[in-house]
C-alpha cells in the first residue's frame, strides 16, 4: 500500500519546555501511513520528547497536534492507544513485577479496567514466535527476563494492540543482529499493510536498511525530512551535529613501556562472572576495556572501587596488595582509586540536589581537602566548560552531556592516582564528547592512571594506549599500539580466533 | 505449579508456618481441637485478618494505611448504633457501616492523588479525624449490636466457623474475580511501576484511588466484624490494629515497596500473628513474657526475611531492595 | 514525573511559625491569657518533651526512614531512670539519667542495624524492635506502673525555671543548637539529605553509609530518651504507654516543619517550628475546654490542611 495522503500525525509549530529548558522549539512534523520514518539526531536532539508527545505521555507547552487531520488533544497514553497511537519507549513500559502475560494485557484496547481475555496475548505470542521470542514463557516475571527479551515482549506488546501509527524508540538496542532483520520483516509488512511507522535507532546501517523517509533533529528543531539515500552518511552526520569536527579524539603521545606502574591485578576474578584477569595500570596510560556488554568489564571496574564481595587473586598498589573493601577506602589518599558510575543519572550524581552539594559529595569525607572551597573545583569546570545559571542550580535541571562534567569534576577535585570510568560518554553529544578526551587525556599526561570501559571503538581505538578485550568473563585479547583496531576488537569481542587482518566494512556498529 | 511457588515463595512460606502453628495450638490446646476452640479462634483472626486486607490495598499500591484502626473504631460505634432492630433496620445499618468505611477510604485516596500528600502523613491526619468522629458517636464504650446476628456471624455452621467460611467468601467472591480484571492488574502495575503502568495506558489516578476505597471498604468490614465479636462500640480500639495490619502484611509476604504480594498471603500473615498470641496464651509461658516473646519472634521472622541481603556479593545491590 | 522544587527553604519553614503566631493571635481573642507569659512558658515547657522526639525524628526522616520505636525508647528510658532515681543508692542515682540515654543509644543501634545491615524497612522493623520493647517493659514492671520515683535532677530539668524560661526549654535547645552545629559543621547533614534522596549514589561518593545510617537512629534514641527522662521528671513517675500518644504528633510536627517524608528535604529549624505548632494548637483546643472528639478532629483536619497548603505551594513554584 502507497503512502497516504493524510498524515496520520501532524504536529503544528509545537514547543515543549520543562522550566527553563527548551527540549522542543516551533516543530512542524508529520507522519502519514504506509511509511517507515526514522527520526535521527543526537542525545538531547529533541527525538524522546518528539515521541512522548504523539504519545500522550505529555502534551506541548504551544502549538496543536493535529489527527487524521483534525486538531486533538491526546489526554494521556490510554487516548493515544485507543486511536491507534502505539509507543514501544526506550525505558519500557514493561512492570517488572508481573508476569510477561499480565504484561501483555495490562492496558490493552478492549480490556481497560474491565475483564482480562487471553486473545490479545494469543496474537502476542504469535508474534514473539516469529522473533525469535518463542522460548519466553508467559508465566515469566519481566524482572526475570534479560534485556533483549524485555525488547522482544516489548515488540510483542506493541505489535499487538493493533497500530495505526506504531512508534519505536530504540526498540532493537539490546536484540542480536538475526532477531533485528525478523523484527524488521515484522515492521515491513506492517507498513505496507498501512501502518505508519516512526522509528528511532543510533545504528545507521539499521536507518538505511529501514527507513523510507529520514528526519533530522538537532537541539529541539526540526531540520529537515528527506528520502532514504538523498544524502551521504557524512552529510547526514553534519546535518546532525550542526558542524563538523575534525578532531575528536586528542593526538596520542608515543607509548612509554617504563611508565611507573600504579595499579596491577593478578588473577582476579569474581563469582561467575569474571575469572583470571591481570591488567596493569601505568602513570600517564589510558588503558581501555572492551567487547561486547556484560562480559565482566564492568566487575573489574566495581571490584577496584570495592563494591564487590568474595573476589579471588591480587590487587597491588605501588607493589604491595591492598583489599578494597568498600568506596570509603577506595577514594583514601593513600588509594586514591575514584570511580565514574556507568548510570550518572542514578548512581554517579543526586539529581534533586544542587551543582554545589554534589561536587562536595566525594571531597567532603577526605580530611586534606577542603570540600567546601568551590576553588578546587573550577579549574575542571572551566576545562569542560560546565554551562549552568548558578552552582545552586538543582543537577536535574542540566543537560546529560553538562550532568557528566559535574560527575566527573566531583571525583577530579580529590586527585586520583587511577581513575575508573563506565562508558563516560553514552548518551553525549559530540561536543562534549571532545571535551572529556582531551581531558582524560591531559589528566594522563599529568600522571593519572586511566581504566576506561567503552563500548565504542573509536573511543577503544582512538584514545587508548592499550586495551583489553573481554568475552565471557575473561580477557580474550590484549591490544597494544597498533593492533588495536576495529578487526581485532570485534573478533575478540565475539571471540572468534581470527586476527587476520580482514577488510572490515561493518567496523561500525 | 512450579513457577507458581517460584513467584509466590513468600506466601507459599507463610502458609507453611500458618499450618504448623495452627496445629501447634490445637495440639497444646486444653481441650483440644472442638469446634468451639476453632471458633473463638477464627474469629480473633478474622477480625486481623479484615484488617490486614485493608492495608494490603493501600501498601500494594505504594501507600502505607495508618488509618486502618481509625476506620475500624469509626465503623465499630456506628454500627453499635445502627445494626440493631429489625431485619430492615439492621440490613440499613450494615449498609450505612460499609459506606462509611469506603466513604473514609476516598477520603484517603483523594488526599494521596489529588492533594498529592505522602500517604502516610495523609493517613495520619486523616486517623485523627476517623478517631474524633468515633468518639463524638461514644465517648465511652457502650451501645448494643443486634444479639442474634452477632451470633450467626461469629458461631458456626455445621461445625465449620462462620469466620472461616467467610474467609473462603472474600477470596473466592472478591479477590479471585477481582485478579481476573484490567484493575486487579492496575493494582499491581501502579504499585511495581508507575510510569510503566501509565504509559501502558492504565488511568494511575483511578487505580489508585480505587484501591485506597477498597481499603476503606475492608477496614469497614474489620470494624463490622469486630462489631459482632464484642457486641459493643469502642472508639479506643484503633492504635493495635493499625501497627498490627502492617506486621501482618508483612509476615504475608506483601512487599512494603508496593506491586508484590497477593491477599490471601496478607490474610495467611493475619492468621499467623493471631495463631501466634493464642499459643502463647496455652503455652504455660508466664503471661508476663508473652509480649515480649510475641515482639521476638516478629522481630525474628521480620531478620530471617532480611537476612539473604547478606549472601549478596555485589554491595551494589543492596540498594535495589 | 514528579517534580520537586530543589529548595526554598526561606518560606517552608516559615510557614509553621506564621501558623504558631496565628494560633496565638487568634486564639487570644477567645482567650486573653494566652498572650501571658505564664501561658506561654508553660507552652515552651510542654513543647520540649515533643520537641526533642521531634529533633531526633527529623533525623531519621531526613534519610528517608522512619522511627516508630519513638514510644517505648521513652517508655524504657522513663521506667529505667525512676527505678535508679527511685533505688536510693546515691550512685545508681547519678547514674539514672546517662543510663538512659546510653539505653537509647543501644537501642538506636539496633534499629540501625536493622535498616542498614539487614535493610529491613525501618516501618517494620522498628515497630519490631518498639513491641520487643513493651514486651521487656512488661515482663520488668510485671504490667503495673513501675515502682520508683524521679531524681531531684530529672524534676529540676523537668520543671525549674531558669530566669522565667522553663529549663526543660533550654534543654531543648541545647539539644537542638548541639545538632545543628553538627549537621553543619560535620559532614553528617550532608550526608544525611544526600541519603534520604539517594542512598546508591551516596554509597559510590566513598561515604560509609551503614555509619550515617547508625548514627542517625542512635541519636534520635537519645533523643527519645531524653524526652522520656524529661517526661519522668514532669510527671515524676513513669507508667505504662506513657510514649504511645507522642508517636504520630512527632511525626506531624516534623512533616509540618517542611520535612519531606520521603527523605533529603528538610531542616531542623522547621522542626521546631512544627512542634511550637502543634503544642499550641493542642493547648488551645483543651482550654477551649471542647470534647476529646472535636479536639481530635480539628487536629486532623488541620493538619490536612497544612499539608495541602505544602503541596499548593510546591504546585507554584
Amino acid at each position: 500500500m502507497p503512502k497516504s495522503e493524510k498524515a496520520i500525525v501532524r504536529l503544528c509549530g509545537v514547543s515543549k519546555t520543562y522550566g527553563a529548558t527548551k527540549a522542543l522549539t516551533e516543530v512542524d512534523f508529520a507522519c502519514f501511513g504506509g511509511e517507515i520514518h526514522a527520526i535521527l539526531g543526537e542525545n538531547g536532539a529533541g527525538k524522546s520528547t518528539l515521541m512522548k508527545l504523539v504519545s500522550g505521555v505529555i502534551q506541548p507547552t504551544a502549538g496543536h497536534i493535529e489527527i487524521d487531520g483534525a486538531e486533538a488533544q491526546l489526554a494521556g497514553p490510554a487516548d493515544a492507544i485507543s486511536r491507534g497511537l502505539i509507543c514501544m519507549f526506550q525505558e519500557l513500559s514493561l512492570v517488572p513485577d508481573l508476569t510477561v502475560r499480565e504484561n501483555l494485557m495490562l492496558g490493552a484496547p478492549g480490556i481497560g479496567l474491565g475483564r482480562l481475555d487471553g486473545d490479545v496475548v494469543a496474537r502476542a505470542q504469535d508474534i514473539l514466535t516469529k522473533i525469535d521470542g518463542g522460548d519466553i514463557r508467559m508465566k515469566t516475571r519481566v524482572s526475570d527476563l534479560s534485556l533483549a527479551e524485555r525488547q522482544q515482549v516489548e515488540i510483542a506488546k506493541a505489535l499487538s494492540r493493533n497500530p495505526r501509527l506504531l512508534i519505536l524508540d530504540e526498540a532493537t538496542s539490546a536484540l542480536n543482529a538475526s532477531v533485528v532483520e525478523k523484527v524488521f520483516h515484522l515492521i515491513r509488512a506492517e507498513r505496507d499493510r498501512g501502518v505508519g511507522v516512526l522509528f528511532i535507532s543510533h545504528r545507521f546501517h539499521e536507518i538505511e536498511a529501514l527507513a523510507d523517509t529520514i528526519s533530522i533533529f538537532r537541539n529541539g528543531t526540526h531540520v529537515e525530512t528527506f528520502s532514504n539515500g538523498a544524502y551521504d552518511y557524512g552529510a547526514i552526520i553534519s546535518k546532525m551535529v550542526g558542524q563538523r569536527i575534525d578532531d575528536l579524539f586528542p593526538p596520542k603521545p608515543a607509548p612509554d613501556p617504563d611508565a611507573a606502574e600504579v595499579l596491577r591485578l593478578e588473577g582476579f576474578g569474581w563469582a561467575d562472572s569474571l575469572h583470571d584477569v591481570s591488567i596493569v595500570l601505568r602513570k600517564g596510560q589510558i588503558t581501555g576495556l572492551g567487547g561486547l556488554d556484560g562480559q565482566g568489564q564492568g566487575d573489574v571496574l566495581q571490584g577496584l572501587f570495592g563494591l564487590l564481595k568474595g573476589t579471588r587473586g591480587q590487587c597491588l598498589m605501588g607493589g604491595a596488595p591492598v583489599a578494597i573493601k568498600n568506596p570509603r577506602m577506595a577514594k583514601s589518599p593513600q588509594l586514591g582509586i575514584a570511580l565514574i558510575p556507568e548510570d550518572r543519572k542514578t548512581e554517579g550524581l543526586i539529581l534533586d540536589q544542587s551543582i554545589a552539594r554534589n561536587l562536595e559529595l566525594a571531597a567532603l569525607g577526605v580530611n586534606t581537602i577542603n570540600a567546601t572551597d568551590p576553588a578546587i573545583y573550577q579549574p575542571f569546570l572551566d576545562a569542560l566548560e560546565l554551562k549552568c545559571d548558578s552552582l545552586d542550580q538543582p543537577v536535574s535541571q542540566l543537560s546529560g552531556g553538562n550532568q557528566q562534567k559535574v560527575a566527573l569534576t566531583k571525583w577530579l577535585a580529590l586527585g586520583p592516582r587511577c581513575m575508573l570510568l563506565a562508558d563516560p560518554t553514552r548518551g553525549i553529544d559530540v561536543k562534549t564528547k571532545t571535551q572529556i578526551y582531551a581531558l582524560l587525556r591531559r589528566l594522563a599526561d599529568s600522571g593519572v592512571a586511566i581504566l576506561l570501559l567503552s563500548t565504542d571503538y573509536e573511543e577503544l581505538i582512538h584514545l587508548c594506549d592499550e586495551t583489553h578485550i573481554f568475552y565471557n568473563g575473561r580477557i580474550t585479547r590484549h591490544l597494544a599500539g597498533a593492533d588495536i583496531t576495529a578487526e581485532n576488537i570485534i573478533a575478540a569481542s565475539l571471540n572468534i580466533p581470527s586476527a587476520e587482518p580482514a577488510n572490515g566494512g561493518s567496523a561500525h556498529a | 505449579m512450579r513457577d507458581f511457588l517460584q513467584s509466590n515463595k513468600r506466601e507459599a512460606s507463610a502458609f507453611v508456618v500458618l499450618a504448623v502453628l495452627l496445629s501447634l495450638y490445637l495440639w497444646s490446646h486444653p481441650i483440644g481441637p472442638t469446634t468451639y476452640v476453632m471458633t473463638i479462634w477464627a474469629n480473633q483472626c478474622l477480625i486481623l485478618a479484615l484488617a490486614a486486607m485493608a492495608q494490603f490495598f493501600a501498601v500494594i499500591v505504594r501507600g502505607i494505611d495508618l488509618s486502618v484502626g481509625a476506620v475500624m473504631a469509626l465503623t465499630n460505634c456506628i454500627a453499635s448504633y445502627l445494626v440493631i432492630g429489625s431485619g430492615v433496620e439492621m440490613a440499613f445499618g450494615v449498609v450505612v457501616v460499609i459506606a462509611a468505611g469506603i466513604g473514609c477510604g476516598v477520603l484517603n485516596g483523594v488526599l494521596v492523588v489529588y492533594g498529592r500528600i505522602q500517604p502516610i502523613v495523609a493517613t495520619l491526619a486523616t486517623a485523627s479525624l476517623f478517631v474524633g468522629l468515633a468518639l463524638l458517636l461514644r465517648p465511652t464504650p457502650g451501645g448494643q449490636i443486634d444479639y442474634d446476628l452477632a451470633d450467626a456471624m461469629t458461631l458456626d455452621i455445621l461445625g465449620m466457623p462462620t469466620a472461616l467460611i467467610m474467609t473462603a467468601a472474600v477470596i473466592l467472591l472478591i479477590w479471585v474475580p477481582l485478579r481476573r480484571t484490567g484493575l486487579g492488574l492496575g493494582l499491581y502495575a501502579v504499585g511495581s511501576s508507575e510510569q510503566a503502568a501509565f504509559q501502558s495506558g492504565m488511568p494511575v489516578a483511578k487505580i489508585r484511588l480505587a484501591s485506597f476505597a477498597m481499603g476503606g471498604l475492608f477496614a469497614g468490614l474489620a470494624g463490622l466484624y469486630f462489631s459482632f465479636v464484642t457486641t459493643t462500640g469502642d472508639a479506643g480500639i484503633g492504635p493495635n490494629f493499625t501497627l498490627n495490619s502492617i506486621a501482618a502484611v508483612v509476615l504475608g509476604g506483601v512487599a512494603l515497596r508496593g506491586g508484590v504480594g497477593t491477599l490471601t498471603g496478607a490474610i495467611a500473615g493475619a492468621f499467623i500473628l493471631k495463631t501466634i498470641g493464642a499459643l502463647m496464651f496455652f503455652s504455660g509461658l508466664p503471661p508476663l513474657a508473652q509480649p515480649f516473646i510475641e515482639g521476638l519472634i516478629l522481630a525474628g521472622a521480620i531478620a530471617i526475611g532480611g537476612a539473604d541481603i547478606l549472601r549478596i556479593k555485589n554491595r551494589l545491590e543492596a540498594f535495589g531492595r | 514525573m514528579k517534580t520537586i522544587s530543589p529548595h526554598l527553604p526561606g518560606l517552608d519553614i516559615l510557614v509553621p511559625y506564621f501558623g504558631t503566631i496565628l494560633l496565638i493571635v487568634g486564639g487570644s481573642f477567645f482567650f486573653p491569657q494566652i498572650l501571658g507569659f505564664a501561658y506561654l512558658a508553660q507552652q515552651l515547657q510542654i513543647a520540649s518533651f515533643l520537641g526533642l522526639l521531634a529533633l531526633g525524628a527529623t533525623l531519621v526522616i531526613l534519610l528517608g526512614h522512619i522511627d516508630l520505636s519513638v514510644p517505648w525508647v521513652l517508655g524504657g528510658a522513663a521506667i529505667l531512670s525512676t527505678s535508679l532515681a527511685g533505688s536510693g543508692d546515691p550512685v545508681l542515682i547519678a547514674l539514672a539519667i546517662p543510663a538512659a540515654l546510653v539505653f537509647g543509644a543501644v537501642v538506636g543501634v539496633i534499629n540501625g542495624f536493622g535498616v542498614a545491615v539487614l535493610r529491613i524497612p525501618s516501618m517494620v522493623w522498628t515497630l519490631a524492635i518498639n513491641s520487643m520493647l513493651l514486651g521487656v517493659a512488661v515482663l520488668n514492671t510485671g504490667g503495673f506502673n513501675p515502682k520508683g520515683e524521679a531524681s531531684t535532677t530529672m524534676i529540676w530539668l523537668a520543671t525549674a525555671k531558669l530566669a522565667g524560661l522553663p529549663v526543660a526549654f533550654v534543654v531543648w535547645m541545647v539539644f537542638a543548637i548541639a545538632m545543628a552545629v553538627l549537621l553543619k559543621k560535620s559532614g553528617f547533614g550532608r550526608y544525611l539529605s544526600a541519603i534520604g534522596y539517594n542512598e546508591k549514589a551516596t554509597f559510590l561518593s566513598g561515604v560509609s553509609t551503614p555509619s550515617v545510617i547508625f548514627a542517625a537512629f542512635a541519636i534520635a534514641g537519645v533523643c527519645s530518651a531524653m524526652g522520656g527522662v524529661l517526661l519522668a521528671g514532669y510527671a515524676n513517675q513513669a507508667y505504662q504507654s506513657m510514649g504511645d500518644p507522642f508517636l504520630l504528633p512527632t511525626i506531624a510536627a516534623v512533616v509540618i516543619g517542611g520535612t519531606s517524608i520521603l527523605g533529603g528535604r528538610g531542616s531542623l529549624v522547621g522542626t521546631v517550628g512544627g512542634v511550637l505548632f502543634i503544642t499550641l494548637l493542642t493547648s488551645i483546643l483543651s482550654v477551649m475546654q471542647i470534647s476529646d472528639a472535636w479536639r481530635n478532629i480539628i487536629f486532623g483536619v488541620i493538619i490536612i490542611a497544612m499539608l495541602l497548603l505544602q503541596t499548593l505551594r510546591r504546585k507554584a513554584a
